[in-house]
């Protein structure tokens, strides 16, 4: 079959490779109807994901057409469409029963590498390095969907593809970061990042009473969406966001901060330009530019949550202002399976329609092209989805 | 807790004729350096002292580092690995299972090679007292032994270990306890073996990456996945390296 691989730092390749089989007894085979780069990606692309290997099929975001279930698999059959969360979760497990999907027990066979950086592992994720498991990703034809009755989302006739995909991803972590913030009526949101899972947290926010959101980011057609789903827009570029966030929020601060960035920040002021260099010397995995300012934005005793993704040890983030003003701090791997339901009722209801987001539709041929636009920013690019065949 | 190796500190580990073999060559080693008088001279005369101070006290800090000791063992009756001796691997792991359901699946021994992965086969004898074990060994070999229940309180704990003559001295135990809050079962294991070629054997095969205590860490790992879900997870996947 064809599938998008890792080709080494800056190459992904379109390669030949064999199809994937059924290995254990929940396991379900998937034909890929439609498939996303993510942000995330991006990470994986640029090399600061370590444990990537040359071969490596890319994409956690996915969904298609059941074709072959294992023999232990009760609810799903061939013909079923679904989407494919991207962590992969036993189902059975104490993190699992409680709702942490994303930190699963038993699906990573790689978790001691994670152990070994971090204490304890967490789940497997599609396509996403040998740490976080290496599986197979979704941006290919077909995917070996283990554990198939517990994550996988049947979807009814009559929803496009696009309307449903980022059920897979980007949808539950902006939802996700925006439960995290605890909202409540009144509240002020600030949300750092426009791609799509900022563009979602903005959604999100709404949904769950924020009065006002403001949305941060230098890229003019990102702001654009912003402003659509609702948010006041500042363009870092143009003004200081401490002071303009400290003066528009009537000196109080934002009740809740959302990293929608992580850690390939970009920014203009000195510490900005310190992370850059230690990065590309390769001194350090992150670049926390947005951590930095989200808890010196953050009103007393307000919630900063961290859906951006960060890999490693940070340089000079002041946790003394999180200590010193009461922070709530959540982040993580997104507890998707908590959301896909919920959220696929509102674009049941035509709440919202999330493939708003989409810049780019093209051909899984297109793939090398296209993360090159997509890392460049170029040609307007916020989500690109591509069809298999 | 991870891996264990014991050193005690002020024994002997040098056998009689080589402490006096010791003395003698580092005398001659210490008169000729000494008559060199150059640096190097100088260097082989400290050798040489060191090998009489080794000879003398019976004490080798290099064999005391690498575990090895020339003194005849005098071996107890009742522990096949003598304490002390050997590798000792401790690890645990908390399952959502009762304790007598990981106990009942344990006590087969026959199950553990679906988890345990340098295990080959168990076999039970009658009675299902004592049981035959194969595994694989360092760089591709295979060793057995023949093992025996030593201690077992239903639901509780496990004891085992090698009958006397075994090519590898070896005693395990698991123990099975309720977690609280409802978590399950923590189960632990205690491993203590004498690896076939000594410590340096276990040295060897950790840097051939077959280190014992992530070998019980995985295979603990692996018990879990299998009683929590009824598979072992696996990344098997289709790549552009085929």
């Amino acid at each position: 079959m064809k599938a998008v691989c890792w080709w080494g730092k800056g190459e992904v390749r379109v390669a030949d490779v064999p199809d994937p089989e059924i290995i254990n007894p929940h396991d379900a085979i998937v034909r890929v109807t439609l498939t996303a780069i993510c942000g995330s990606d991006l990470h994986l692309y640029d090399g600061y994901v370590p444990t990537m290997m040359r071969g490596d099929v890319l994409g956690h975001e996915f969904m298609g057409e059941v074709v072959e279930v294992g023999r232990e698999v009760k609810t799903l059959k061939a013909g079923d469409r679904v989407i494919v969360p991207f962590p992969i979760c036993c189902g059975r497990c104490w993190f699992c029963k409680t709702n942490q999907w994303s930190l699963c027990d038993n699906t990573n066979p790689n978790a001691w590498m994670l152990e070994a950086l971090n204490g304890y592992g967490g789940a497997a994720l599609f396509g996403y390095s040998h740490l976080y498991g290496g599986y197979a990703g979704g941006q290919a034809e077909y995917v070996r969907v283990p554990f198939a009755d517990v994550s996988p989302l049947k979807i009814p006739a009559g929803l496009p593809d696009e309307k449903v995909l980022f059920l897979t991803d980007v949808f539950p972590t902006g939802y996700f970061a925006a439960d995290n913030c605890n909202i409540k009526d009144g509240d002020t949101v600030a949300v750092w990042g426009c791609g799509p899972v900022g563009l979602f947290s903005i959604v999100s926010a709404k949904m769950l009473g924020a009065a006002r959101v403001i949305a941060i980011d230098r890229f003019p057609e990102r702001l654009r969406l912003a402003q659509q789903a609702g948010a006041e827009i500042l363009n870092y570029e143009d003004i200081n966001i401490l002071d303009q966030l400290k003066d528009i929020t009537g000196g109080r601060g934002p009740d809740a901060c959302i990293d929608a960035v992580g850690m390939e920040a970009h920014g203009t002021s000195p510490d900005a330009i310190y992370d850059r260099v230690k990065q590309a010397m390769r001194l350090t995995f992150d670049r926390p530019h947005v951590l930095r300012q989200v808890l010196q934005a953050c009103r007393k005793g307000g919630t900063v949550s961290i859906p951006g993704v960060y890999a490693g040890f940070l340089d000079k983030v002041n946790f003394g202002a999180a200590f010193a003003k009461g922070l709530t701090l959540k982040m993580g791997q997104a507890h998707v399976q908590n959301y896909t339901r919920l959220l696929l009722e509102k674009i049941e209801r035509g709440e919202i329609d999330p493939s708003f987001i989409i810049t780019h539709r093209v051909s899984l041929d297109d793939a090398p092209e296209m993360y090159r636009t997509f890392r460049d920013k170029a040609d307007d690019c916020i989500k690109v989805v591509m069809r298999p065949s | 807790m991870a891996e264990e190796t014991y050193n005690r500190a002020n024994e002997r580990n040098v056998s009689e004729p080589e402490r006096w073999g010791s003395v003698i060559f580092g005398s001659a080693l210490a008169a000729y350096g000494l008559k060199k008088r150059s640096i190097g001279g100088s260097i082989v005369a400290a050798l040489g002292g060191v090998l009489v101070w080794r000879g003398a006290t019976g004490q080798c800090p290099i064999y005391g580092g690498l575990g090895i000791s020339t003194v005849p063992e005098h071996q107890g009756q009742q522990v096949s690995v003598p304490y002390g001796k050997g590798v000792r691997v401790e690890k645990a792991v908390t399952i959502d299972a009762t304790p007598e359901t990981l106990y009942t699946f344990w006590r087969n021994f026959e199950n553990l090679p679906r988890f345990m992965h340098n295990l080959e086969s168990v076999e039970v004898r009658e009675g299902g007292q004592r049981s035959h074990w194969v595994a694989k060994g360092p760089i591709g070999t295979s060793v057995d032994w023949e093992a025996e229940i030593v201690n077992e309180v239903p639901n509780e704990l496990i004891g085992w270990r090698s009958v006397e003559g075994s090519k590898v001295d070896n005693a395990g135990s698991v123990h099975f306890t309720e977690a609280p809050g409802a978590r399950g079962t923590q189960v632990k294991v205690v491993l203590r073996y004498d690896p076939p070629a000594g410590k340096l054997g276990a040295l060897v095969s950790r840097i051939l990456g077959e280190d014992p205590a992530m070998q019980v860490q995985e295979d603990l790992r692996r018990l879990k996945m299998l009683i929590e879900t009824g598979e072992i997870a696996t990344n098997e996947s289709p790549s552009g390296r085929k």
